[in-house]
């Protein structure tokens, strides 16, 4: 047997033990939350416990037959975080539970096709414009008349049948391919300084082309579907991204510059970016805590009351938490499983996170490397502004906790994301790292 | 580029740090203060959770306070099937306001917490029950705190009854009172409305005239200054003269008997005279002779001032510091009759009654009787206690007999119970704020008390200017005596 067989074997194999740990462990806390809170193990654990176990070994077995070079840590992980998440939302709402399962085996067709389909990473890179193009689409997409629907203020969904989906989530996938290919094209071109203002190299003013584009469609994003979350993901993606591809700092500089002005303009313009600032300032105050202060209010009760060990799962009230089963789920976990919950969900994510980085400190190929560190910022990003918001270290932003929130586009396309860096994983390594 | 990502990666790294400290934060360091937040629902969801504690009365079947299952949110609804009459024992249990007397004081029990219930507590948590607190059992006795209740009727005052050799409370009867149950309800808008109907009653209903306010005690004070002057050298015959009025020193102020009457016993009066006629002129004579000192210093004996254990909050009387008297000897004649700023409430007064009829022992007041756990086993039995001992047994008896001439054959007839000698204390206190105060304190059997009573009926009752403590509050402290020597 070769090296590589070898060394291929070893890594599929410690994969399949962890996403059956995982497994194990995402199943006893479905059975956890149905004796804390009905006193029996759920009726659908069977059910559950042959999707989500064949499921995973269906998506363990694609990675082994198509990605064998594969990070082991990617799916395993996913696999524990969105096993948590299921059993605190079953915890919170079994019907949507349901939902979350059917989109759970969803994901991960979409996950194993992806793998199917992307054979290298690398292919993708002939597709910049078509990409991008259909990120942008499926961006604006909810604002066609006819089509997107607004929900609680934000148009963020479109309407497909008995279907609603948010395309924004599988957008963003598809933007960070786009960002990814297109900046590993004109990393050079862009990294051109032509004027020095200080120790500060400055591009040169055309070049600022790509940020000012990306700084409107963010824009337009904003005041259009009043979509926070994803106006601030997709901009500081590509602040980022522009950065490391072409590690002028100007970037990242002029890229803060226009957030601040954009974040300005928002909070002038808007009452609704108004009411998260000042709520998120006087979360405390008697004149907000039963308004709009009480979901953060209810949030910080919830992970207080669990302390350090939290109450047992079943055991809280996570339900008085508004939005707990999607945006606040993090707080829900914090309540019932407690600080060794959170801290759990925050080293997977730093796990997931790390690798995504290591992935891309690994790649041979400039797109692969940015690819994967657009990925992991996407996915580092998304939870810190989530998790910050729910423990009102910044402003609340409404946005999902990427494997663990309730929401079938979130998951779906997370699911897609993680095909993506397990793929890149997968591809040919730089020489000095070996393997 | 690799660069980049590293630094990238760090930085990400720093933020998911700031999140695990954040959430440090939230969970362990501000976690107490954020779980016990006012508009956190949870702990008190979790505390209504418990089936609490029953609370009954000394016949161990009276229910003042038991816990109904319902199927709101907050499990269990607290009820007080005798609402008013016993509402400033029991207190309120909201969870707006918090709880009060009883259920606050006893609340460890009642809620299950003490140590005492511990291996409850887990057998229930294991079983998976409700959490059931401990029952207690108080001394009062539902049939004479009916009596007294019904005694003042519609008049404001107070009523309490002991046991002079426990300090057992048998009854304690304020009017007006309150009932508990609006405010203990899980409608919080039926709560406030409660709360603030309560608040803006000018005759304070939630607060106790029998044990959180207190009064000028009038006549009933001289019980005191009797037992200062035979506690410093004085006997029952030592006497002081016997003038109409009595000039006061540093003023041009006189001191009057009541209605401006000469006491009788000619140009000299003794101690026991004056104290079965309730003789001013002598009292006033008697407390500027003992002086200030003294006569604090023996108030100071029977708890003014002082602090006395009680199982619910409890505002002891008040004597004013003698140096006060140094430059108003008017003021030490006037609070030698029970005026100007003495103050007492009846719990108070029946302790001073009760430890009088004691041997001169005062015994530490109770209103729990025992603790038992659900199952009826007892979990503690409170013993008595004495607090003090404010005059010698010699003392004590010699004012015992005084006493007792005063419902023989003095201003307190009205209490007279046949085949029991009573000892009693009239006293009807002025004040600028309407007509005068009746107060009434006894003892019975006198040779061996089992009970000790006083009354105050405020602002004269439904008499007036008219009232007297013999024609207004006595009627009342014989009825539940005489209860409570029949039953």
């Amino acid at each position: 047997m070769s090296a590589t067989a070898q060394s291929q074997r070893r890594r599929r194999n410690s994969e399949l033990g962890l996403v059956i740990l995982a497994t194990i462990l995402a199943l006893g806390a479905y059975a956890l939350v149905g004796l804390g809170r009905d006193e029996r193990v759920p009726v659908g654990i069977l059910a559950y416990g042959l999707l989500v176990s064949g499921g995973y070994v269906f998506a363990h077995l694609v990675v082994r037959r198509f990605a064998p070079d594969a990070d082991p840590i990617f799916l395993p992980t996913a696999g524990l975080l969105s096993g948590l998440g299921f059993a605190v939302i079953y915890r919170l709402d079994p019907d949507r539970a349901a939902a979350q399962a059917g989109w759970l085996l969803f994901g991960l067709v979409l996950f194993a096709l992806t793998l199917v389909v992307v054979r290298d990473h690398r292919q993708l890179d002939a597709f910049t414009y078509t990409i991008g193009f259909l990120g942008l689409v499926l961006l604006l997409l909810p604002l066609v008349p006819g089509l997107g629907t607004e929900v609680r203020g934000a148009r963020v969904w479109i309407d497909v049948g008995a279907l609603r989906f948010q395309p924004a989530e599988i957008a963003k996938v598809l933007i960070v391919v786009f960002a990814a290919s297109y900046l590993s094209a004109r990393k050079e071109l862009l990294a051109v300084a032509t004027r020095r203002l200080g120790p500060l190299a400055l591009p040169e003013p055309r070049h600022l082309g790509p940020l000012l584009f990306a700084w409107l469609v963010s824009l337009a994003v904003l005041f259009f579907q009043k979509d926070l979350g994803s106006s601030l993901l997709f901009f500081g993606l590509v602040v980022v991204l522009l950065w490391v591809a072409t590690a002028r700092f100007a970037y990242l500089l002029i890229g803060t510059v226009m957030f601040a002005a954009g974040a300005a303009f928002a909070y002038r313009t808007f009452t609704h970016v108004q009411d998260r600032i000042t709520v998120w300032l006087h979360t405390f105050d008697p004149e907000f805590i039963q308004d709009e202060g009480y979901q953060i209010a209810q949030s910080l009760f919830a992970m207080a009351t669990g302390g350090i060990a939290g109450t047992g799962l079943g055991q809280g009230r996570p339900q008085d938490i508004p939005d707990a089963p999607t945006d606040f789920v993090f707080a829900a976990v914090g309540e019932e499983l407690g600080l060794l919950g959170t801290i759990v969900l925050l080293l997977l994510f730093v796990m997931l996170v790390a690798r995504g980085f290591r992935t891309a400190l690994t790649r041979a190929d400039d797109f692969g490397q940015l690819l994967a560190a657009g990925l992991a910022t996407i996915l580092a990003l998304q939870t810190f502004v989530i998790v910050g918001g729910v423990t009102r270290l910044i402003p609340l932003t409404g946005i999902t906790l990427p494997f663990v929130s309730y929401g079938g586009s979130s998951l779906v396309a997370n699911f897609a994301l993680l095909a993506l860096l397990v793929r890149t994983s997968a591809g040919p390594a730089r020489k000095e790292d070996g393997g | 580029m690799e660069r980049q990502i590293r630094r990238l990666a760090t930085a990400f790294l720093i933020l998911f740090g700031l999140l695990a400290v954040n959430v440090n934060y939230i969970q362990v360091i501000a976690a107490d203060d954020l779980a016990n937040h006012p508009a956190n629902k949870r702990l008190l969801i979790q505390e209504y959770d418990i089936n609490r504690g029953t609370i009954l009365a000394s016949d161990r079947s009276t229910v003042l306070a038991r816990s109904r299952a319902t199927t709101d949110d907050l499990k269990y609804l607290r009820r007080y099937p005798r609402g008013r009459l016993y509402g400033h024992l029991t207190g309120f249990y909201s969870f707006v306001f918090g709880r009060s007397r009883l259920e606050q004081s006893f609340n460890p029990y009642l809620s299950g917490r003490s140590d005492e219930q511990l291996p409850q507590r887990f057998i229930d948590e294991v079983l998976g029950r409700d959490q059931r607190g401990a029952s207690i059992v108080l001394s009062i006795d539902p049939r004479l705190q009916k009596i007294a209740d019904r005694g003042l009727g519609a008049r404001q005052g107070a009523v309490a009854a002991i046991n002079p050799q426990t300090g057992e409370v048998l009854a304690l009867a304020s009017r007006p009172s309150y009932d508990p149950n609006p405010l203990s309800s899980h409608k919080p808008r039926e709560i406030r409305r409660t709360w603030d109907r309560l608040n803006a009653d000018p005759d304070k209903p939630l607060l106790s005239n029998a044990s959180d306010q207190f009064f000028p005690p009038g006549s009933t004070f001289k019980v005191v200054v009797a037992a200062a002057a035979l506690e410093n050298g004085m006997g029952p015959n030592s006497t002081v003269p016997n003038p109409l009025e009595l000039d006061l020193p540093q003023t041009t102020e006189t001191l009057e008997n009541f209605g401006g009457s000469q006491c009788p016993g000619g140009s000299q009066i003794s101690l026991a005279q004056a104290l079965q006629v309730s003789c001013n002129v002598a009292f006033g004579q008697f407390g500027l002779k003992l002086g200030g000192e003294k006569l604090a210093e023996q108030a100071r004996r029977f708890g003014f001032n002082q602090t006395i254990p009680f199982d619910v909050p409890f505002q002891e009387g008040a004597f004013p510091d003698p140096s006060a008297f140094d430059q108003d000897q008017p003021g030490l004649a006037f609070s030698a009759i029970g005026q100007k700023d003495v103050r007492v409430n009846v719990l108070h007064l029946a302790l001073v009654a009760g430890s009088i009829g004691n041997d001169g022992v005062l015994m530490t007041p109770r209103l729990v009787r025992e603790i038992r756990d659900p199952s009826g086993r007892v979990l503690r039995t409170l013993q008595p206690e004495p607090w003090g001992e404010p005059m010698s047994a010699s003392s004590a008896r010699k004012l015992t007999r005084m006493m007792t001439a005063v419902v023989e054959a003095g201003t307190a007839t009205g209490a007279q119970i046949p085949g029991v000698s009573v000892a009693g204390k009239t006293g009807t206190a002025q004040h600028p704020g309407g007509d005068p105060h009746a107060w009434f304190l006894a003892f019975a059997p006198a040779e061996d008390p089992t009970i000790a009573v006083a009354v105050v009926v405020l602002n004269g009752g439904d008499l007036g200017s008219e009232a007297t403590g013999g024609a207004v509050a006595a009627p009342i402290a014989r009825e539940v005596m005489e209860a409570a020597l029949s039953g």
